[in-house]
């Protein structure tokens, strides 16, 4: 199956002829879908970076004009100070553009479209039109969703988990037709996300090149593969779910309403069951990238390769049955909490498996200082502290005092910040010069990380405190509760962090516009890197390799003893090899 | 500067706290440990002229080490906290001589309902308050607590409890004030535009000023308040 991958298009690398909008707007080439889904998340994650700071602003000074506040309407910041409305509205939003519109293509959108065909030695996805339409699909939903800001009534404001009955009846918030729009949009990218999903997983098992086991597919593209997996069981549990809650805002049933014999916790249920893959989702692919750019880094293959892919499996079957963990206080039977707080637990050891396993990859190795390499260590690190932050809320007792507190916004905040956008940033600058052909600035790229890695901590570690302190998320104006005023300077501290974290951002956007105006032209292999998407032009022809290429070797094979190179491409012939050492 | 856990005022938040301290020694020990082998990798095993890197595939004794011992640490957490959360959670094991209380939650309102003299919900003599609960020091209660509207979630940090309410449901849960005081209590599920003023009190009162208490509400004589006082089994005239 595998052997015929490539050679069923001959030639194919050749040929083009299309059009400028079947070449760039239209495209099925997974390399420009991955670079449209590139721009249009990082856009998202600028909308997203943007409402933080609105609702830092608030927490730090409450009650105080926001700076440009004033260009705000009325209704929205009356006299330029954030409405209450306003406030859940910007939390919701920026939890539901980082969380589906940011980090998910991000990690997905942009690295599995884009690196699959290439590291497995494939011309394309299987089905590109289908891949066309995961990145068109994207527009309305993102358009849908954005549109959501600005429609009478405002936007969603029941939180990013649009927990019912707060978010399925209008009455209760006042929001009519932006919690609509807010849940045709996610069903919509829900279409996109399966769409993008059986590629995937079809082009994985069908189109590796002639040698390319399972056993020797780089740790990217098998967290890649399992992440598809994930999202093709859980997202449409997601859907499934919206469409009721939908149904129960708009044509009178009754899902989620008591009233009527439905259940409010049956929302919970369902969106967690996809909630929490939903989490794995995000994480996955940002192991897998850390895998291949530490091994890379380091030169040394990855420690203990076979345990790092049956450490993903076990977290992806373990990642369906440890949903309840969300709901520990939620009003579920308690016996059933324990239940769940065992199968968290458990979950933590293949983490804290592969933590140890980077930290083996590392040991004896001859660690390079890039850019990505310091990305990449910084999601290790970062992971280290968001794994560690989860036992604490894995104890039922323990969780019972920090669940919707800052606590959580911290751990998560260290997951998938430090853990999941380290682990993208780490992503870009090392396939950047893959995808553009030039090379992002070293030094700017070291000072985008050192200001990120500093700022970052700098906002979300004190979180951690203010949890422990006991500060509800989601509230407007800590300062209402006593017992929490004296812990306002801490939030001053994040809010000033939070804004130079968000400035900091802007370092690496100067460096992109720069690198594509006029960057210098990248090395053919500039990483030195084993992979198979570094023996082809970059940016690669369409079709991506001339003649399908055959794999002799392992993912990761760095510093072999007696090779003339510190690396072995996986497509080097074993008898040069053999040359080489001699 | 309070900058940690509002001072413990119920009966189980000692052990809560406790069985907090030991997961922060816990993870406290890897995080210092494992954050500082990284950092010694990174300097003993950086790029240097002469070095190269040693070609190793990986150990799996080293696997099985580490994967046998945080096994073993995380499982049997999960036995330590199981005992504290059945006899926190499980309305089975809540004591049967408790008093119970009703409390209801709506936007932006805690309305509690007081048994009042024959000590039982739901009849005649019951009497309501809004965003403040007294209770007496030491003594067991069980709150019934209900929503008009959406979930909303009882917290007091004093306590470290919290309990989600749902509407359509009816959750107890066993509350034992052990300080006398005034503690506030927040609704900590986010409940629509005023969640964050949701704001309520918990009043913690002697038995003596519990009876004074009822006699400025109107809800009970000089008389019967003393009798209510001394009948309640705390040993306290």
């Amino acid at each position: 199956m595998t052997a015929t991958a490539g050679a069923a298009l001959p030639g194919h690398a050749h040929a083009d002829d299309r059009s400028f909008v079947r070449k760039y707007v239209f495209s099925t080439d997974h390399k420009i879908i991955g670079i449209q889904f590139l721009f249009l998340s990082l856009f998202f994650l600028l909308v997203g970076g943007l409402l933080a700071m609105g609702i830092r602003w608030q927490l730090g000074f409450p009650g105080q004009p926001m700076p440009l506040g004033g260009w705000l309407p009325q209704g929205v910041a009356p006299g330029g100070v954030v409405a209450p409305k306003t406030y859940i509205g910007l939390v919701t939003m920026h939890g539901t553009f980082m969380i589906f519109f940011a980090v998910m293509p991000l990690l997905v959108g942009v690295f599995a479209n884009y690196l699959i065909p290439l590291k497995i030695g494939a011309p394309d996805m299987a089905f590109p039109r289908l891949n066309m339409w995961s990145f068109w699909l994207m527009i309305p939903s993102g358009l849908l969703m954005t549109a959501s800001l600005f429609v009478l009534g405002g936007s969603a404001v029941a939180g990013w988990t649009v927990y019912a009955p707060l978010s399925n009846v209008p009455d209760y918030t006042g929001v009519h037709l932006g919690q609509q729009l807010w849940c045709v949009s996610i069903v919509i990218f829900g279409a996109s996300s399966l769409l993008g999903s059986v590629n995937y997983i079809t082009t994985v098992i069908n189109l590796r090149a002639p040698g390319m086991t399972w056993f020797r597919l780089p740790l990217s593209v098998w967290a890649l593969f399992i992440t598809a997996v994930l999202a093709v069981l859980a997202v449409p549990v997601l859907a499934g779910a919206v469409i009721m809650l939908l149904f129960d805002q708009t044509i009178g049933t009754h899902f989620y309403l008591p009233a009527g014999g439905g259940q409010p916790l049956m929302w919970q249920h369902l969106f967690w069951f996809f909630g929490h893959p939903e989490v794995y989702i995000l994480i996955l692919p940002a192991m897998g990238i850390a895998s291949d750019v530490i091994a890379n880094g380091a030169r040394k293959p990855i420690f203990g390769y076979a345990s790092m892919v049956w450490a993903m499996v076990a977290i992806a079957f373990l990642g369906f049955v440890v949903w309840g963990h969300h709901m520990f206080q939620s009003g579920m039977n308690p016996t059933l909490a324990s239940a769940f707080m065992v199968s968290t637990i458990v979950i933590a050891v293949p983490s804290a498996i592969k933590v140890f396993n980077w930290l083996g990859t590392l040991w004896r190795g001859s660690i390079h200082f890039t850019t990505p390499m310091l990305n990449a260590l910084a999601f290790v690190s970062m992971f280290i502290i968001g794994g560690l932050s989860g036992i604490f809320m894995a104890s039922t007792p323990v969780d019972m005092y920090i669940h919707g507190t800052y606590f959580i916004v911290a751990h998560i905040h260290y997951v998938l910040f430090g853990g999941s956008l380290f682990a993208i940033y780490a992503g870009i600058y090392f396939w950047f010069p893959k995808m553009f052909g030039k090379q992002l600035d070293e030094r700017l790229g070291k000072v985008h990380f050192a200001l990120t890695f500093v700022f970052y901590n700098l906002t979300f570690f004190p979180m951690h405190i203010l949890g422990v302190g006991g500060e509800m998320r989601r509230i407007y104006d800590p300062t209402v509760y006593e017992y929490l005023r004296p812990m306002q300077p801490i939030n001053v501290f994040i809010t000033v962090s939070a804004f130079l974290l968000f400035t900091s951002q802007l370092v690496m956007a100067w460096n992109i516009v720069r690198t594509l105006a006029r960057g210098k032209q990248a090395d053919l292999n500039p990483w030195r890197d084993c992979g198979l998407e570094w023996t082809v032009a970059s940016p690669p022809p369409h079709g991506n390799f001339a003649t399908t290429p055959t794999v002799y070797h392992g993912p990761y094979e760095y510093s072999v003893p007696g090779a003339a190179e510190d690396f072995i491409p996986v497509n080097q012939p074993p008898a040069q090899v053999a040359e080489t050492r001699r | 500067m309070h900058w940690w856990f509002p001072g413990n005022a119920s009966s189980v938040g000692g052990k809560v706290d406790s069985l907090f301290y030991v997961i922060l020694y816990i993870t406290g020990a890897v995080f210092v440990l494992v954050e500082a082998t990284l950092l010694v990798f990174l300097v003993r095993y950086r790029k240097r002229s002469g070095r190269t890197a040693t070609y190793v595939e990986g150990s799996t004794r080293a696997e099985i080490i580490w994967t046998s011992i945080p096994a073993v640490i995380l499982v049997s957490l999960a036995f330590v906290s199981q005992p504290l959360w059945s006899k926190i959670k499980d309305s089975d094991t809540y004591p049967r001589d408790a008093t119970h209380l009703g409390l209801e939650a709506k936007q932006f309102e805690w309305h509690v309902t007081y048994p009042g003299p024959d000590g039982k919900l739901g009849t005649d003599d019951d009497f309501m308050k809004r965003d403040s609960i007294h209770l007496v020091v030491d003594r067991d209660y069980v709150l019934e607590m209900t929503s008009r509207d959406v979930v909303h979630s009882f917290f007091v940090p004093a306590f470290r409890l919290k309990q989600d309410i749902v509407p359509g449901m009816d959750i107890k849960l066993w509350v034992k004030p052990t300080l006398t005081g005034t503690f506030e209590l927040a609704c900590s599920e986010l409940c629509g535009l005023g969640h964050y003023r949701m704001r309520g009190v918990v009043i913690v009162h002697t038995p003596a000023d519990y009876a004074a208490w009822l006699v400025s509400q109107g809800e009970a004589t000089p008389a019967d308040s003393a009798a209510a006082a001394s009948n309640s089994g705390m040993g306290t005239p």
